[in-house]
């Protein structure tokens, strides 16, 4: 077999710089996410990510389908007919099915609500509300 | 040796504890109710996860580390082994106390309180100097070292953004929050990849005898092809996320140049069973030739739900959850488990322990096959139920899935016992064969 005649190290570092600018435009995105939200709010949902993440809800949730599968995704959770908060209340402080119950502080439980309608705002995760196109792609549904 | 040794039982044992608890947790899928939970799924899968993975990605380390000694340029800087593991040990006993006290504050995959990756970070930049002070000049590299330079760097550079969230900046952002958990979470096992890829690559080339073979234009190209894939495809996980197109775009279409290998793999292959045929009696080898099946089946799926109106059905099933484990089990562990055997028990005194882990080595293959059938069903039926086919409440289709779930629980049983009959095997023969990492140089 022929041996390489581009040196890898010129490769490598090649792919590397595209990398870092595509990183680098990510890490950017912050800036251009349109903000929808008062910046009280935005912080009290970052709050309500944190209580997400310190009872590890995503152990058997998903938002956006990421997640466990255990139970079911809430990235919609709040737009649910009869879903209000006192009922979000009831099914996180008593548990439901396989849900163990939890024992959250008043201000968790605020932030954490706050969490899940500002997720409810940034679009739908229900595929249904998608549809496929034939290059393989699929387009959000007016 | 001694430390690189060290590094593999640590792995074994870490493998051990994750099928260990992958068998615990999958119970509850059979309750009714979290009280009678006894550790708690909320906490069994971190711990499975955790420990499944980073037996893997330990086991990739150490079995670099016995390789890069075998052939050191200069033998020198086993200290800085040392201070690897140590920095791993002590992550380790925190990352186990926070998930046993309940302590969370971490990510999906990475639940641990953020103050237990920094010794993870730090083991890394030592790896990195002990890696590089044992291979000479990058211009003799052979692809394999390539490779595992590769999954050093890279594990590292992720390992930060990880935790970018930390910050306000990015945390106040939900969607850009998660676009980068994501970047993370699919690039990183990229760069785990090259680890373990390379370390196949390495076994293949010790085995087969031909060096030649590390140096080739073909396995360099696909060297930089698996690299950047790492770098752009992660953007499959996240179709759904209302992101930047462009990243879905660019995802989408880096995706697809992964169909190049699946088509070499066929093009290949008279010439891949010919070798099964060769070498199928060394039995470090019969876990790449595992490998390379599991690569298929897992490429096959894996190029399907990189399709976005594919993944539009799949996504956010257990067929994701079939595709993980497909992966990490089916090609991770049995190239971890191939290199393990190369170390520490290359080859058989007795026909008879032979033919018994050959028992062992085939229940293990075909239970993972019926494993992921299971999961696969599990994951269809809710993929029915997420497309609104069936209109039944969320506990209705779980019900639904009794059947699958009996299935998953029952060959789940089967892949817990016989991995970790062969991971206790490798682990107890490791102390037992004191000097075989050393005494088989030559294959
Ligand atoms: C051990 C797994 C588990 C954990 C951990 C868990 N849940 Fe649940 N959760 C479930 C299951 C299962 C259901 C569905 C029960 C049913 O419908 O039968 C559920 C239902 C819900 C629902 C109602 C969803 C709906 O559409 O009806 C909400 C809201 C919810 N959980 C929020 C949370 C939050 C917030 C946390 C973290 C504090 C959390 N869950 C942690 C398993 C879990
Ligand atoms: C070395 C072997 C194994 C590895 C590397 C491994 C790896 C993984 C990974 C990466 C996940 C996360 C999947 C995802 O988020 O999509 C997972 C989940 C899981 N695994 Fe394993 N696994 C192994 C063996 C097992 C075994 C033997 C069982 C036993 C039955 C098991 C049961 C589970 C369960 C129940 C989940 C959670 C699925 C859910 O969220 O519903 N695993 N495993």
């Amino acid at each position: 077999m022929p041996s390489v005649k581009v040196a890898p190290i010129t490769i490598f570092i090649m792919l590397s710089v595209l990398f870092l600018i595509y990183s680098v435009a990510i890490y950017l995105k912050p800036l251009r996410e349109k903000d929808h939200q008062k910046a009280t709010i935005q912080k009290q949902a970052a709050a309500g990510k944190d209580v997400w993440q310190k009872h590890n809800c995503h152990t058997c949730h998903q938002l956006y389908g990421l997640g466990g599968y255990l139970g079911p995704d809430v990235t919609n959770v709040t737009a649910k007919p009869g879903y209000s908060d006192a009922f979000l209340k009831a099914v996180i402080n008593n548990g439901m099915g396989l849900m163990p119950p939890f024992d959250l502080t008043n201000q968790e439980m605020e932030d954490l609500l706050v969490f899940l309608q500002s997720m409810n705002e940034t679009g739908t995760a229900n595929p249904q509300h998608y549809s496929p196109k034939i290059n393989g792609t699929f387009t959000l549904n007016d | 040796m001694k430390s690189g040794i060290w590094v593999l039982r640590l792995a074994l044992l870490l493998l051990f504890l994750g099928v260990l608890f992958g068998f615990l947790a999958s119970f509850a899928y059979r309750l009714s109710d979290a009280k009678s939970d006894f550790i708690g799924f909320l906490k069994l899968r971190p711990l499975h996860v955790t420990s499944a993975y980073f037996g893997i990605v330990l086991g990739g380390l150490a079995c670099v580390a016995l390789a890069i000694q075998r052939d050191a340029v200069q033998r020198s800087a086993t200290r800085l082994l040392k201070v690897h593991l140590l920095l791993w040990l002590v992550a380790l006993v925190g990352i186990f106390y926070s998930y046993l006290t309940g302590d969370f504050g971490g990510r999906e995959y990475w639940e641990f309180k953020p103050i237990w990756a920094l010794p993870i970070l730090l083991s890394y930049f030592v790896f990195l100097v002990y890696f590089l002070k044992n291979v000479g000049s990058y211009k003799s590299w052979p692809v394999y070292y390539w490779m595992w330079f590769t999954g050093i760097v890279f594990f590292a550079f992720i390992f930060i953004e990880n935790y970018l969230w930390l910050f306000p900046y990015f945390r106040e952002h939900l969607i850009a929050d998660m676009t980068i958990q994501w970047k993370v979470n699919g690039s990183i096992v990229g760069a785990v990849n090259q680890i373990i890829y390379g370390l196949a690559f390495y076994l293949m080339t010790k085995i087969s005898g031909n060096e030649k073979m590390g140096h080739s234009k073909l396995i360099f190209a696909m060297y930089f092809l698996g690299l950047f894939n790492l770098m752009f495809n992660w953007g499959h996980h996240i179709y759904i996320l209302p992101t930047d197109r462009y990243i879905h775009h660019i995802s989408y279409i880096v995706s697809m140049t992964e169909w190049v290998i699946l088509i070499r793999i066929f093009y290949n292959w008279n010439q891949q069973l010919n070798e099964n045929r060769t070498h199928y009696y060394f039995f470090p080898y019969r876990f790449l030739m595992a490998a390379d099946y599991w690569v298929i089946i897992n490429l096959a799926i894996a190029l399907l739900m990189s399709i976005p109106a594919f993944n539009l059905y799949t996504h956010g099933t257990q067929i994701t959850v079939a595709h993980a484990m497909g992966t990490t089990i089916g090609i991770n562990t049995m190239i971890v488990l191939g290199g393990a055997f190369y170390f520490i028990k290359p080859t058989f005194e007795s026909g008879k322990a032979l033919m018994r882990m050959t028992l062992v080595f085939w229940t293990t293959q075909i239970a993972l096959l019926l494993f992921l059938i299971t999961l696969a069903g599990m994951g269809i039926q809710r993929a029915l139920w997420q497309a609104g086919i069936s209109g039944a409440a969320f506990g209705q289709m779980m019900l639904k899935s009794r059947p699958w779930m009996i299935g998953f629980i029952i060959t789940g049983t089967l892949l817990f016992v016989s991995l970790a009959s062969v991971v206790l095997y490798l682990l107890f023969h490791s102390f037992k064969t004191k000097a075989t990492y050393q005494l088989h140089r030559k294959v």
